[in-house]
């Protein structure tokens, strides 16, 4: 079965950006767009790697995450946060709420993938 | 003979003076120029509508058949004007403080703003009012028929018609603010010039024409049967009382004595300016009644001596002067007299019911004001319509000429009410009430309705028997009690049942909360004019406020009055902190149009119903002048720091939301600039490391790589731009254009025929000269269109751009249909980067509305946003400095 990433984000060129770099590299892409139902596409389809953004219409990034890690279904699946303000306390909020890593935009392309890479490759290992 | 025609063509070219004189006086002071306009001598002169053509004929008559007794008539107003000044001070102050719009209005607002008192003294009104109408259709019938030989057919059909409209064109031509009719009042104080000079012309040729001198006259009064009257002393007594209550009383002389008071001082000049008036009005009563019992043949109507006299001696001029002052004391008062029953109907019977109607209140969409023009126009037709088929029924024979003193006694039913509010707190709704309907009912069946004529309305029998044979209630007859002159007898018996009624009950029962408050503020009212506070603040929305304000005053005024409340309690913008003070101030305003019951209902329906608070009651607990006035010096004080706190509260919420902003700013700038990046950066990646792609995959990445990069410089300009125009060394190219043409321009920039967005303008009102920057001007516009075109959330959206011209701004409205912006946003919109709801569906920084901020005020202006508009507003004031050299710079 395919490796699956959500990638929750609204801005519809980054999206596309995203998902060219993820499924060359062989991984099914999901998207969702609205952070106020991001939680239910989290559910409906339970995906092995989150990308999200921090800034979302309706709700912010960093609230979904504490959802997220609150419900026990969800808790495990790693996140790598996104965010276009780069500020400290942006990441500080981000590891706060327990995001597996952080990434400001503009990221290079080599380093998405291999981020991903890496979180999955996590969650595979013994242990775990 | 005069011919009727030429009559016809004298009563014209009088008719169109009267209204040039109207509009001229109404363009003066919608200029703001009252001059004389506001003198007392007009104020004086227009209290002489007491002076209608019953007495400019009549008293003539009156004096022929009862000698001095016609003194009485204008003995009442001489001892109210002279004798109790203060009376009227009282109430031409509580007129202006409380906003009374009328008689019916004064009772209601008195008694605890009780609508069912403004009911009743306005049926009361309409009925005495009506036959009193119906009597000067007469009078200047029966004058017409002087000159033409009986020949007046149709005549009062016309007058009617005729006075209907004068009266709807100047009457109700806008709701004023303060019931004041500039154009009417002076019409009529013309009016009453007209009439003294014809009757002053009538008397001297009287006296030195016919006659040999005041010598002859009074030896022919000795002669004659006047110098035998016997003065009784119970009807001079009655008469000269009620034409005293009926000088403040009737409808009319109210409108002309309270409502159209624009100065209290113009009082002291009226207390002896009046009488004087009178008394010249009454000169030459005497001697024109014996001159003609002399000269006139045997069985002339005395009551037209006035007119005849003159024609007898061949005196066409004078007798044409004669019948315009005739024509003028019937015109003015059924002017007046229309006027204030169709505001009292208006704001008392259809007012309530149409609020009624509508369930959602005042609040709910239409213009108020139209509903009010419209009924109000209406109850001054009907009101004349009604007085000419009173006057076609009753065949116009003698017995209208008995209906001005059955008028008289009508209006005096008030009297008892009215006093007893304004002198005794102890006076009550109940007893107020019930004292009408006693006084109302024992009038019409004592002299009403057998004033209309015997058989008429009641039968011969019942007069002579009583009702179903009860002899005790014979109509002129009460319990028994004979030989009493009719009016007498009714006056007395329907003003002491009145009396006694209203003071029982009053007794009797305890006055509401807001009664009392009324109470002690009409009874107080030359004290402390403190006002009373009926409202507890803080749970009412300035925004719905200011709605239901726009469509009773209007919504130029309406936001007037709002910003300038807003300003004095420190605040920017249209919606002041709702405050006791101000609740209190607009419902005041509001019942200058509509009424102080209807004020008081529809703020109620605002605010939740919310009467009277604790503390309010014991500030009118509180009796002593002592405690009044320190508490009035605390509550100074205390809204003095209440201002500043707010001011304060205000700054330091701003310095707070600064700082926050700053940290927002470089967030949000660096969130703008680095998402287009990413985009431009993950894809420059992607075709760089090249690998197998479709061509059109390559073409598109390549135009994203571009779309974003143009939206990253755009981000750039705006933020340029911004802090140019903040900074202030923009530079503005300043040219004479017009505004319509930068509208075009600016519609056609936003792809306009694209958009379901449907414009409306006005064509006229664009064609203003500007001198400004045109593209600045533009650029602002464009924003704002394109704002409508993004977020109108209508199912058809259509914005309005509305252009008033206030002389020195240009005020430009863009209104769309959408929901608007919540009102806890509004003050948000201006600034940097704020963009509500969805953000990347707008496709902007959230720089546009703070840059067009920034423009309008770098061009001398300001862009606002206006609640209440049923959708988003946007407001764009421009100042209008538009010099000659700048038009002759346009050729």
């Amino acid at each position: 079965m395919a490796k699956r990433v959500l990638l929750i984000e609204d801005e519809p060129n980054i999206i596309e950006a995203v998902r060219f770099i993820l499924s060359r590299d062989g991984w099914s892409v999901d998207t969702h767009a609205d952070g106020a139902t991001a939680l239910s596409a989290v559910a409906r389809r339970v995906p092995d790697v989150i990308v999200l953004d921090a800034m979302l219409p309706g709700r912010s990034g960093f609230e979904i995450l504490r959802d997220l890690r609150g419900d026990s279904k969800t808790a495990d699946i790693p996140v790598l946060m996104l965010t276009a303000r780069g500020q400290q306390k942006d990441r500080d909020m981000a590891a706060r709420n327990g995001a597996n890593r952080f990434m400001t935009k503009p990221f290079s392309n080599a380093e998405m993938l291999a981020c991903v890479q890496e979180l999955y490759a996590a969650t595979q290992s013994p242990g775990a | 003979m005069l011919t009727f025609n030429m009559l016809v063509l004298a009563c014209f070219a009088y008719v169109a003076f009267l209204f040039a004189v109207a509009f001229l006086a109404e363009k003066r002071a919608l200029r703001g120029r009252l001059g004389i306009l506001r003198s007392p001598l007009v104020y004086t002169l227009s209290l002489s509508i007491y002076c209608t053509a019953w007495t400019f004929y009549g008293a003539v008559g009156y004096a022929a058949r009862s000698g001095l007794e016609f003194v009485t008539i204008y003995l009442g107003p001489t001892l109210v004007m002279i004798g109790w000044w203060g009376l009227l001070r009282k109430l031409v102050r509580i007129g202006r403080t409380q906003r009374i719009t009328s008689i019916a209005d004064l009772i209601s607002s008195r008694y605890g703003k009780s609508n069912l008192l403004g009911v009743l003294v306005t049926i009361l009104a309409v009925v005495f009012t009506t036959p009193y109408i119906a009597l000067q259709l007469q009078s200047v019938t029966l004058s017409f028929s002087i000159f033409t030989d009986g020949y007046a057919k149709g005549t009062a059909f016309w007058v009617a018609a005729g006075l209907a409209v004068f009266t709807i064109l100047f009457g109700t031509r806008n709701l004023d603010i303060d019931e004041r009719h500039h154009g009417i009042v002076t019409a009529i104080a013309v009016e009453a010039v007209v009439k003294l000079i014809a009757l002053l012309a009538v008397g001297g040729f009287v006296v030195w024409g016919v006659a040999g001198g005041p010598g002859d006259v009074f030896r022919m009064i000795e002669d004659s049967p006047i110098s035998t009257w016997k003065m009784d002393q119970s009807r001079w007594v009655t008469l000269t009382f009620l034409s005293a209550a009926a000088c403040i009383c009737l409808p009319r002389m109210f409108q002309v004595m309270v409502v159209e008071n624009s100065n209290e001082s113009h009082l002291a000049t009226a207390a002896w300016a009046f009488p004087l008036y009178l008394f010249l009005m009454s000169l030459f009563v005497l001697p024109i009644a014996v001159v003609g019992l002399n000269v006139l043949p045997e069985g002339s109507n005395p009551d037209l001596f006035v007119l005849t006299v003159p024609l007898a001696f061949e005196q066409k001029g004078l007798a044409t002067l004669v019948f315009l002052g005739g024509f003028s004391s019937a015109t003015s008062m059924v002017i007046v007299a229309a006027i204030a029953l169709a505001t009292m109907v208006s704001n008392h019977i259809v007012m309530p019911i149409w609020l009624n109607a509508r369930k959602g209140g005042a609040t709910v969409s239409g213009d108020v004001r139209n509903v009010m023009l419209r009924s109000r126009r209406i109850a001054i037709m009907a009101v004349l319509a009604l007085a000419y088929f009173y006057y076609a029924m009753s065949g116009g024979g003698a017995a209208l000429a008995a209906i001005g003193l059955i008028a008289f006694v009508g209006a005096a039913q008030i009297m008892p009410a009215l006093l007893g509010g304004l002198f005794w707190r102890g006076a009550t709704r109940l007893g107020a009430a019930a004292g009408l309907i006693v006084g109302f009912a024992v009038w019409a069946w004592t002299l009403f309705l057998p004033g209309i004529g015997e058989g008429v309305l009641i039968s011969s029998q019942t007069m002579a028997q009583g009702p179903f044979g009860m002899g005790w209630l014979r109509p002129q007859a009460l319990f028994g009690i004979e030989g009493l002159d009719g009016v007498v007898h009714a006056a007395i018996w329907s003003l002491t049942l009145n009396t006694g009624v209203f003071v029982a009950l009053s007794l009797l029962s305890f006055p509401n909360p807001v009664e009392r408050l009324q109470g002690a503020e009409f009874v107080n009212i030359l004290r402390y004019s403190a006002g009373a506070r009926a409202f507890s603040p803080g749970t009412v929305d300035a925004e719905d406020l200011l709605m239901m304000s726009q469509r009773i005053l209007g919504s130029a005024e309406a936001q007037a009055l709002f910003q300038s409340v807003a300003l004095e309690q420190g605040k920017e913008g249209y919606l002041p902190d709702t405050t006791s003070a101000f609740l209190e101030r607009l419902e005041r305003e509001l019942a200058g149009s509509v009424g102080a019951a209807t004020a008081h209902a529809m703020m109620g329906q605002i605010t939740g119903g919310s009467a009277v608070s604790v503390s309010e009651l014991m500030r009118v607990a509180d009796e002593t002048a002592q405690m009044m006035e320190y508490s009035n010096q605390l509550e100074a004080k205390s809204e003095e720091l209440g201002r500043t706190a707010r001011q304060l509260r205000v700054a330091n919420e701003k310095l707070t939301a600064l700082s926050i902003q700053k940290d927002e700013f470089l967030s949000q700038i660096s969130h703008e600039l680095r998402t287009p990046m990413t985009s431009i950066r993950a894809f420059s990646e992607i075709l760089r490391d090249g690998g197998d792609m479709e061509p059109e995959a390559r073409a598109r990445y390549s135009r994203i790589i571009h779309d974003e990069a143009r939206r990253l410089t755009r981000v750039l300009d705006d933020l340029l731009d911004l802090s140019v125009l903040e900074s202030g060394q923009v530079t503005l190219y300043n040219e004479v254009t017009i505004l319509g043409d930068i509208i075009d321009r600016a519609i056609a920039a936003t792809g306009q025929n694209a958009s379901a967005l449907r414009i409306e303008r006005q064509p006229l009102q664009e064609r203003l000269v500007l001198f400004t920057d045109a593209d600045r001007l533009a650029q602002v516009f464009i924003n704002l269109i394109a704002n409508a075109q993004k977020y109108c959330d209508a199912d058809t959206p259509v914005l309005r751009i509305l252009v008033r011209d206030n002389k020195q701004h240009a005020v430009i409205d863009f209104i769309d249909n959408g929901s608007g912006i919540p009102s806890e946003d509004q003050a948000l919109i201006f600034e940097k980067f704020s963009r509500l709801g969805d953000t990347r569906a707008s496709g902007g920084a959230g720089l546009g509305l703070a840059i067009c901020r920034e423009i309008a005020a770098r061009l001398g202006g300001s862009l606002t946003y206006v609640p209440g508009q049923g959708g988003a507003a946007f407001r764009v004031t421009l100042p209008r400095r538009l010099t000659n050299a700048d038009a002759e710079a346009a050729e």
